[in-house]
């Protein structure tokens, strides 16, 4: 079994929920990136991470990711180097699930089979391909399958009830709840008709659940805690390490760790 | 020929829809609202009626004698889009689009615009219908195309300047891509040009199409029979597709896309996709791109902001890789040059992006012989590039007087 169903399976069996980080790799350069995974780990604070690729083009993403993103591709950090880091750090320890969200462009140009071979070899559990939606999906499901990767697939808001339930029977590892019409960023509150919105998916799914977009505070993962299997916190985290990227990656990783405990309290008392 | 594209947008195996889970249905409204206009009469009544009244349809095909002479070979014609309302072909996609926003009950277009033709067209179009726009803009294209940014906030849509990347074309489209993100639920996202996710590079295609339909009707009241050849610039592709589409089955008419070489390809500094790319995804669809090794997009040079983007529509793709069309390339410096002779010549000044067609027309019309005709698809007027060919050229605007 992959690491990420193990890791529900668990989470299920002690009547938890899920906290899962994503931190844009390689910002602001991989030295970092790996502190902050090992520190996690060490810590106990992540139950699964998503490791996002810096993309140049990366259309989903608010200000706070984009800049990332753009720190990161400006100190050379390639897809390949990023997955040779997690390569590294598995070998010296790593056990955490890592899904890896990356844009379509960059699986497609060196092959989907090479790309997710390369991926499974450093110990890759799931794929989040944001632009690529269910209908273009099955090439690269197939891939996913026979390397026993999950498939993260996203619900939006906007997604009409067929295609949910289409997107809900192709999904692995578990479905990524989009909280909002919009992009990532930190936002104060959740828009009007989310927890009906998520009870509707959660309803229908048969994997977990996890919410993302725009969850950046501890009262917005202790409302998700009700509803789904996960939340999902991105912008701020990115946020927390622009704020001390001059920094040394074992102070970074300390402050992202710290930003996490705060934030995932909610699922531990 | 087989028709394409497929139900899922495919041209072979270029197109399709690689976009975020939150614009999908979105896509699938606009695909539906658009089959059935197209279908209904009075949607193309509608849209003939502002082509016409409006946007100031047909444009001329225009003999060219004197460029005739210069040039000393096949008889050139210029279709001439530069007189439509607004400047350049555009108008014929934005009008489309705005009267399909009002069909599906959206009240505010977006839109991206490179030399800003786009964005006048859209912010047009928007007026003309009462809607709301707001334009998405480099600010680097903002700085090079100042008159466009002038005549887009006369008619009340609202500039929003693009600082990220290159501060141009491709950054324009993620940010208009961002906002749509947000407000697909009450905005329509209007797309200017063939690429993208289905279904925009078949519904501009055929927007475009008038200009196609137009050309082959002229040419054959003008001269009795079809031209040898056809030549139009490419940075999306909505100009050339628009008139090559109507020429496609006619095997013996030569079909030619010319791409931005910007300070030459060997140089790495340009945007001639389909010359120097490969096959990848960017802005919803597969198609050629220039990227590097891993996938991520390469900065790109043109002196003409419309045509400096690192993609190209799906059906170029596959137009490219069947051989129905060849695509080559103009430098910077070549099409200034082009600029400066069609003004003198034949007293028209073409927008920057048509000047790259020129330059290919210019090689070509020598190899036919006098009785051949030679259609180049004139797609701008180059009103909005004077300031800026001033500035490369100097005040005389001689070829070679400063650049």
């Amino acid at each position: 079994m992959n690491r990420v169903d193990a890791a529900f399976r668990r989470l299920r069996r002690e009547g938890r929920k899920a906290f899962m980080p994503f931190i844009a790799a390689g910002d602001p350069n991989l030295d970092v990136t790996a502190a902050v995974l090992r520190t996690l780990q060490d810590r106990g604070l992540a139950d699964l991470v998503e490791l996002g690729v810096p993309f140049s083009d990366p259309i989903a993403d608010g200000p706070t990711i984009q800049a990332s993103y753009q720190r990161a591709l400006a100190a050379g950090v390639t897809p390949q180097a990023v997955l040779d880091t997690v390569g590294r750090l598995r070998a010296g320890g790593l056990n955490l699930p890592i899904c890896l969200m990356v844009s379509y462009s960059l699986v497609y140009r060196p092959g989907v089979p090479a790309f997710v071979e390369h991926a499974a070899a450093v110990g890759i559990d799931g794929l989040i391909v944001p632009d690529l939606p269910v209908d273009e999906s099955g090439p690269l499901a197939e891939i996913l399958s026979s390397a026993d990767m999950a498939h993260i697939l996203l619900v939006a808001p906007t997604t009409p009830p067929g295609r949910r339930k289409t997107i809900l029977s192709h999904a692995t590892g578990f479905v990524y709840c989009v909280s909002v019409t919009g992009i990532t960023g930190e936002r104060d509150a959740f828009p009007p008709g989310f927890e009906e919105y998520v009870r509707g998916v959660k309803k229908a799914a048969k994997v977990p659940v996890c919410v993302g977009f725009g969850i950046s505070r501890p009262e917005h993962v202790a409302a998700v805690a009700q509803l789904a299997d996960g939340a999902i916190v991105g912008s701020a985290i990115s946020h927390r390490i622009a704020d001390n990227a001059g920094g040394a990656p074992a102070k970074i990783a300390r402050e992202v760790a710290d930003l996490c405990q705060e934030l995932s309290a909610p699922l531990r008392s | 020929m087989a028709t394409v594209p497929d139900a899922s947008g495919r041209f072979g195996p270029y197109g399709g829809r690689y976009v975020p889970e939150t614009l999908m249905a979105a896509l699938d409204q606009l695909a539906s609202a658009y089959a059935d206009a197209r279908d209904d009469s009075d949607f193309r009544d509608e849209l003939d009626y502002l082509l016409r009244q409006f946007a100031g349809r047909p444009t001329a095909l225009y003999f060219a004698r004197r460029l005739t002479d210069a040039w000393g070979g096949a008889r050139v014609y210029l279709k001439r889009e530069d007189l439509t309302h607004t400047g350049a072909h555009k108008i014929n996609n934005t009008v489309g689009q705005a009267l399909l926003a009002v069909r599906m009950g959206k009240r505010r277009l977006i839109a991206e615009t490179g030399a800003g033709q786009h964005g006048v067209a859209t912010a047009s179009a928007a007026a003309l219908m009462g809607l709301e726009c707001d334009i998405y803009m480099g600010t680097e294209d903002m700085r090079r195309q100042r008159l466009n940014v002038f005549r887009m906030r006369a008619m009340g849509a609202r500039v929003v300047g693009v600082s990220s990347g290159q501060c141009t074309l491709k950054d324009a489209i993620n940010e208009a891509m961002r906002d749509w993100m947000a407000t697909v639920e009450t905005t329509h996202y209007c797309f200017g040009t063939t690429a993208g996710p289905h279904p925009f590079p078949t519904m501009v295609r055929d927007f475009q199409l008038v200009i196609g339909h137009e050309a082959r009707r002229q040419v054959q009241e003008q001269e009795g029979c079809l031209p040898d050849a056809v030549i139009a610039c490419v940075g999306g592709g909505s100009n050339a597709a628009g008139i090559f589409t109507a020429f496609l089955q006619d095997q013996a008419v030569q079909l030619i896309g010319v791409e931005a070489a910007g300070k030459g390809i060997a140089s790495g500094q340009h945007a001639a996709t389909l010359s120097a790319g490969k096959p990848g995804v960017l802005h919803g669809s597969l198609s050629y791109v220039l990227q590097d090794e891993a996938g991520q997009t390469l900065p790109v040079h043109s002196v003409s902001a419309g045509l400096d983007y690192p993609g190209v529509g799906p059906e170029h793709s596959y137009w490219k890789d069947n051989g129905r069309v060849r695509y080559t390339s103009a430098t910077d410096t070549e099409a200034l040059e082009a600029f400066c002779e069609l003004a003198r010549t034949e007293g028209i000044i073409p927008a920057l992006e048509s000047s790259h067609a020129l330059v290919e027309a210019r090689k070509v019309a020598p190899t036919l012989e006098k009785r051949q005709v030679l259609i180049v698809n004139l797609s701008g007027r180059g009103d909005k590039d004077v300031e800026e060919v001033a500035r490369l050229l100097g005040d005389e605007m001689r070829p070679g007087g400063r650049a």
